[in-house]
C-alpha cells in the first residue's frame, strides 16, 4: 500500500528472524522445570493473555450463528444458541456484499499475482551485487521507504492516470512493497553463487537461473511473501476509501467499515430491523454486523495453517532440532 | 540486513563477470547483464511512477489550487500555506495527538511481546505453547476493520463489557465517545491485535543465544530471573534495538487504519492524528494545498526520524535497516 507513508511493518522482520533461526538451528535448551508456583503462574499468564484474545473473537462467531432473540437476551455467549444460518443466508441474499465479496477476491488473486512476479523478477535482479548500477538500483527502491509524497499528490496522480473508480487501482497501488523487495533480495543473494554457477557454465542465462535454480531454492518464503501480499490485499480498506467513491466498486472491508459504523449508531439510537431484500428472515443488526465480520475474516482463516506452518513450526524447529 | 551474509559472496558471480576480461567497458557489462535489468525494470517503472512522479504534486503546498485552473497554473504563494498551518489551533493539537498516541504504544507496547516472549519460553508442553501462538499471532492477520468490529462489540455501549457491569449493578461506561479513555483504548486494544505476533521475532532470535552461557549460570548458582536478567536480556538486545528503533522512525504515523476505525466526533479533540486530518481536510473537504502542505511536513520529519534512527543503529553497531 502506498499511502498514507508506507510504514515499516513487523512482518518482514519476522519472516527474517525466522528464516535465520531456521538457517542456524542450533540446539537449544528445553526449559528447566521452574518451582511449581512459578509454572503456575506463567500457565496462568499465558492462558489469561489467550482467553483475552480468543473470548471476543468466539462470542462475535456465537453471535453470528444465534437466533435474533438469543443475542438480545443472551449478549455475553461463547457458544452459539439456538443455531441458525439466517444471518449468513441475509448476506448472500444481499448484492452489495456478494459483490464487494467478488471484487475483493478478484483483487487480491490478481493483485498477489502481479505482485509476485514483479517483486520476485526485481528482487533477483538486484541480487546480483555486480551489475553495474546496482547501488543506484538499490537507492531507487529504498527511497520510497522514507520518503513519501504523501496522500494529496497520490490521489492527484491516480486522477490524472484515470485509476480513480477504477478496481485496478487496488492491484496497483501496492504493487511492489521496497520491504518484500528487499526481503526477497537478501534471500536470492544468500543462495551461494556456486550453485548457479555450474549452470552458467552450461550456458544456462540468467532467466534460466532464477527459474531453475533460486525460484525452487526459495519456495517457502515465496510462499510466505505471497500469503503477506494476499492478506494486505485483503485487509486493504483505504486505497478503496481514498480512491473510489462509486460505492459499486468498494471491496468488501469498506462496505464492512460502513456496516460496523452504521450499527455502532444504530446501536446508541436503539435497534431497528434491518431493510434488506430478505424480508422474511429474522435477523438483526447485531446478527448481520458479527456475520458479515466472520465473512471477512473466513479467507484470512482458510490461509491461516499456511503461515502458521512457516512460523511456529519454523520457530519451533529452530529451537528443537539439533 | 546485509551483514549477516558473508562478505566474501558479495562480489558475486565469478563465471558470469568474466575474470579473463577485466578491462571490459561498462557498456558492454551492461548488455551482458541485460537480462538482469529486464528483470528489475517493472518494479523500477512502478516505483518511478507511483513514487516519484507523484513528487511533483508537492508544489501543490505552495500553491493557491484552484480545480478550474489545474496544478500547473495555480499561482505560486510562497509558505502562505504553512503560515496558515502552524498559526492554526489546529496544528499544536494534531502533533500532540500523534506524537503522545506514538509514544505510548512505544512504552506500553514495547515490553509486553518480550515478557510474552519470556514466558513463552518457559513452556516445556508443546501442545500448549503451539496453541497459544495459534491464538495469539491470529489477530495480527486482521484488519482493523474487522478488529475495530470486535473492539466496538466488546467495548461499545451494548458491548461485552457493558453488559457485564449492568448486570452487576453498574452504570455502562461509553468507552468509545469518552475523550478521556480513548488514547488508552487505543494502546490497549493496539497491543491485543499485536503482542502474539510481536513476540515472533523475540522467540526467533531466544535460541541463537548460547546455552553454555546457561550451563555456566547455573554452575555459578545463578537463578532463572537472575539468568533472565544477564543472559537472556542482554541476548535480545539487538532485535529490541530494532524494534525501538522502527517505531522511532515511525513516530508520525500512530496507526491511521486503528484511530480512523475508532476515531468519533467526541474523540476528535484527542484523536485527531495527522493522517486522519490530511484525509478528512484534503479529500472529504478537498483542501488539497492545506492536506498537501500537512503531508509534506509529515513526510520530511518522517525522513528525517528515520534516517536518525537508522545512523543511531549504526553507532551502535547493531544490524541497521539499510
Amino acid at each position: 500500500m502506498v499511502v498514507p507513508g508506507e510504514t515499516l511493518t513487523t512482518n518482514e522482520i519476522a519472516v527474517q528472524a525466522v528464516e535465520e533461526s531456521k538457517r542456524t538451528r542450533r540446539r537449544s535448551r528445553m526449559p528447566d522445570q521452574n518451582p511449581l508456583w512459578a509454572e503456575i503462574m506463567i500457565y496462568g499468564v499465558l492462558t489469561v493473555l489467550t482467553l483475552i484474545t480468543l473470548l471476543p473473537m468466539m462470542n462475535v462467531l456465537a453471535r453470528s450463528l444465534s437466533d435474533a432473540a438469543t443475542v438480545a437476551q443472551n449478549p455475553l455467549m461463547l457458544v452459539p444458541q439456538r443455531m441458525t444460518l439466517d444471518a449468513y443466508e441475509y448476506i448472500f441474499n444481499t448484492p452489495v456484499l456478494m459483490r464487494s465479496f467478488g471484487i475483493s477476491v478478484f483483487v487480491t488473486v490478481v493483485g498477489t499475482l502481479f505482485n509476485m512476479i514483479v517483486t520476485t523478477t526485481a528482487a533477483y535482479g538486484l541480487s546480483k551485487t555486480y551489475i553495474p548500477g546496482h547501488k543506484f538500483l538499490m537507492w531507487m527502491v529504498i527511497t520510497p521507504m522514507l520518503f513519501s509524497a504523501g496522500l494529496l499528490p497520490t490521489y492527484i496522480l491516480m486522477k490524472d492516470l484515470g485509476l480513480i473508480n477504477s478496481v485496478w487501482v487496488m492491484v496497483i497501488a501496492g504493487l511492489v512493497s521496497p520491504f518484500n523487495l528487499i526481503l526477497l533480495r537478501n534471500f536470492f543473494w544468500s543462495i551461494p553463487p556456486e550453485l548457479e554457477d555450474a549452470a552458467r557454465l552450461d550456458g544456462a542465462s540468467d532467466l534460466r537461473c532464477l527459474w531453475d535454480i533460486a525460484l525452487p531454492l526459495s519456495k517457502p518464503v515465496l510462499a510466505t511473501v505471497s500469503l503477506f501480499y494476499a492478506v494486505a490485499h485483503w485487509n486493504d480498506f483505504f486505497t478503496g476509501l481514498f480512491f473510489i467513491t462509486d460505492n459499486s466498486k468498494w471491496p468488501l472491508q469498506v462496505v464492512l467499515r460502513t456496516i460496523i459504523i452504521d450499527q455502532n449508531m444504530m446501536n446508541m439510537g436503539g435497534a431497528k430491523a434491518p431493510t434488506g431484500d430478505v424480508q422474511q428472515l429474522v435477523v438483526s443488526a447485531d446478527n448481520i454486523k458479527a456475520a458479515t465480520i466472520i465473512f471477512a475474516v473466513i479467507p484470512i482463516i482458510l490461509v491461516y495453517p499456511f503461515l502458521q506452518r512457516h512460523f511456529v513450526k519454523g520457530i519451533m524447529l529452530g529451537s528443537i532440532k539439533g | 540486513m546485509e551483514a549477516t551474509i558473508p562478505n566474501a559472496r558479495r562480489d558475486g558471480n565469478v563465471v558470469a563477470q568474466g575474470s579473463s576480461n577485466p578491462r571490459k567497458s561498462t557498456l558492454r557489462r551492461m548488455w551482458q547483464y541485460r537480462q538482469l535489468y529486464l528483470l528489475i525494470l517493472p518494479a523500477l517503472v512502478y516505483f518511478i511512477i507511483f513514487a516519484y512522479v507523484p513528487l511533483y504534486g508537492l508544489q501543490m503546498a505552495f500553491k493557491d489550487f484552484q480545480v478550474f485552473r489545474g496544478l500547473w497554473d495555480s499561482p505560486w504563494v510562497g509558505w502562505q500555506n504553512f503560515q496558515h498551518l502552524f498559526s492554526s489551533p489546529k496544528f499544536p493539537q494534531l502533533i500532540e495527538n500523534t506524537l503522545l498516541i506514538s509514544i505510548y504504544r512505544l512504552i506500553f507496547g514495547f515490553p509486553v511481546p518480550i515478557l510474552f516472549a519470556l514466558l513463552l519460553n518457559e513452556v516445556r508442553h508443546i501442545a500448549f505453547k503451539r496453541s497459544v501462538q495459534t491464538i495469539t499471532y491470529f489477530p495480527h492477520f486482521l484488519s482493523w476493520v474487522v478488529m475495530a468490529g470486535i473492539v466496538i462489540n466488546l467495548l461499545g455501549p451494548t458491548g461485552i463489557i457493558n453488559t457485564i457491569v449492568r448486570e452487576a449493578g453498574g452504570d455502562p461506561i461509553n468507552f468509545l465517545a469518552n475523550p478521556d479513555l480513548f488514547r488508552i483504548n487505543l494502546v490497549v486494544t493496539g497491543i491485543l491485535k499485536e503482542f502474539g505476533w510481536g513476540a515472533i521475532i523475540y522467540l526467533a532470535a531466544l535460541p541463537g543465544i548460547d546455552p553454555q552461557l546457561y550451563e555456566s549460570a547455573k554452575v555459578d548458582g545463578a537463578g532463572k530471573l537472575r539468568q533472565i536478567r544477564d543472559i537472556t536480556l542482554p541476548g535480545l538486545r539487538p532485535v529490541m534495538a530494532i524494534v525501538l528503533v522502527l517505531s522511532l522512525g515511525s513516530l508520525l504515523d500512530a496507526g491511521f487504519d486503528q484511530v480512523f476505525m475508532l476515531l468519533n466526533g467526541a474523540t476528535l479533540e484527542v484523536g485527531d492524528i495527522i493522517d486522519t486530518y490530511v484525509y478528512r481536510v484534503g479529500l472529504l473537504e478537498a483542501n488539497f494545498e492545506l492536506a498537501t502542505a500537512v503531508g509534506l511536513f509529515k513526510g520530511v520529519n518522517g525522513m528525517i526520524l528515520i534516517v536518525t534512527a537508522n545512523s543511531i543503529l549504526r553507532r551502535f553497531g547493531e544490524r541497521s535497516i539499510w
